[in-house]
């Protein structure tokens, strides 16, 4: 089947199987390999992206339900002058990773949910449900919401003269 | 495991839905939200001949509220929501998109279903037509006497809840139909409500969820609906329980962290976990166990439910 996707601006021309999900064509089709695939079953949240700006499971989604939707995924992060997103300078400040599988999808959920409203950092409760969202291994989830602060801290700090 | 090939369509009307639905091969399936349908592709458990992708036809998405407004009373002048089939669990995550206490009532459940990512895509209509025990939606439906309603090769019909769940993952769906939406009657500004959900971790399902829309005036239950989520093979009504609070006075709830045991919420809990819960065991949990969770959270949400819930 022929779709096209538009990822992180770019378009793509696939024809595809409607079998595939969305994270293999992002890996595998359009050369994409920040996603990660962790658990395969919606549960995990290493392959979440975001589309039409709102964070899904590229698992439990078909590549061709996205035919003519913007996906964004952690490759889109950064501006286009390669500068780190602010959340992902955060990470790199707060240490909010160690072996780094989960990062993109918590930079997807941390991203959306900071774009949406850059205050969210203030609210414990708010930091608290996107961390839920996704399970990282390694570092007990503190160093990610203290990220998810900072990042919060940047994107509502005046900017500087 | 990846999901096998199948035949993929997607229809813009809904008459080229019913057309999709109409396809003689034996497994057709509906793709609404896909967040419990492709994880079962996924595991091969569910092997479709044909996905019918229902996400790009209009007039699905939509929360119509109907009839009601202020000064009445009674069932029928409260009027009713309609949720279509297209309405994703976290439309619910603000208790303003669906007036009264049953704004309150999904809000609370909504936040006890996966994660914001999953309830992105996710459908309420569509976890009332996968029929998992476990589902909070269900629960609330066979509570509250919603009404399926469906479009199929024979015309439009609508299912009352109580007669939709036959089993688990079994529903009075017939094949060739399609739920268009989901119709819930409004609470009154008089009724209260709460949601308690018990589960292992954060990432597990439900192991028991209950429901409570309470009405009490001058100190007493005037009506009582309980919901019970996981404690069967499909989702239940306290009826006993129900019965049992009817005319029970609410008393002071005071502010110790458990009522007494003569106290009625505790009645009823009790008597949901033996007269109405059907509950079955697991590896994590057995029958003793589960009854004793169930009574428990029965007379919780029943507490929270009469000291009101505010969001």
């Amino acid at each position: 089947m022929k779709i096209t996707l538009t990822v992180n601006g770019d378009a793509y021309a696939l024809d595809i199987e409607p079998r595939r999900i969305l994270a293999d064509v992002l890996r595998e089709d359009c050369e994409l390999t920040g996603t990660h695939l962790g658990c395969e079953h919606g549960v995990c949240g290493a392959c979440t992206v975001l589309v039409d700006n709102a964070p899904v499971r590229s698992c439990l989604m078909l590549a061709v339900q996205c035919d003519g939707k913007s996906v964004r995924t952690a490759e889109g992060l950064a501006g286009p002058d390669g500068e780190p997103h602010p959340v992902q300078r955060a990470f790199s400040a707060e240490r909010a990773l160690q072996c780094g599988f989960c990062t993109p999808g918590f930079l997807m959920v941390a991203a959306a949910a900071l774009e949406a409203d850059p205050a969210m950092g203030e609210d414990p409760e708010r930091v608290h449900s996107v961390v839920a969202s996704n399970i990282c291994r390694c570092t007990g989830y503190e160093p990610i919401r203290r990220a998810i602060v900072r990042a919060s801290n940047e994107m509502t700090a005046p900017p500087a003269r | 495991m990846k999901p096998p090939s199948f035949d993929y369509v997607v229809p813009r009307t809904l008459p080229e839905v019913l057309e999709a639905l109409a396809d003689p091969r034996p497994d057709v399936r509906v793709l609404a939200g896909g967040q419990s349908l492709i994880l079962e592709m996924h595991l091969e458990r569910i092997r479709p001949d044909l996905v019918v992708d229902i996400n790009q036809v209009p007039g699905l998405d939509g929360l119509r509220v109907s009839g009601g407004g202020p000064g009445g009373s009674g069932a029928e002048s409260r009027g009713s929501v309609e949720i279509g089939a297209l309405v994703r669990h976290g439309a619910f995550e603000s208790a303003a998109a669906v007036p009264g206490p049953l704004g309150t009532l999904f809000s609370l459940a909504v936040d006890n279903i996966a994660h914001p990512p999953i309830r992105n895509r996710g459908t309420m209509v569509g976890s009332l037509a996968w029929a998992h025990p476990a589902s909070e939606w269900c629960a609330i439906a066979v509570a509250l006497d919603a009404d399926i309603q469906l479009k199929g090769p024979d015309g439009d019909r609508s299912v009352p809840a109580r007669d939709w769940f036959l089993g688990t993952f079994e529903t009075a769906r017939r094949p060739g139909e399609l739920i268009t939406a989901v119709r819930f009657p409004l609470l009154g500004p008089d009724t209260r409500v709460g949601f308690i959900e018990h589960r292992r971790t954060h990432f597990c399902f439900a192991m028991v969820a209950v429901a409570a829309a309470l009405t009490v005036r001058d100190g007493v239950v005037e009506q009582a609906r309980i919901g019970l989520v996981n404690c069967g093979d499909r989702p239940l009504r306290a009826r006993n329980a129900e019965r049992a609070l009817t005319g029970a006075p609410v008393g002071s709830l005071g502010s110790g962290y458990r009522l007494p045991d003569s106290h009625p919420f505790v009645r009823a809990g009790r008597i949901a976990a033996e007269d109405d819960a059907d509950p079955i065991a697991g590896p994590y949990a057995d029958l003793e166990y589960l009854r004793h969770a169930i009574a428990v959270v029965v007379g919780r949400t029943l507490r929270q439910a009469a000291e009101g819930v505010s969001r």
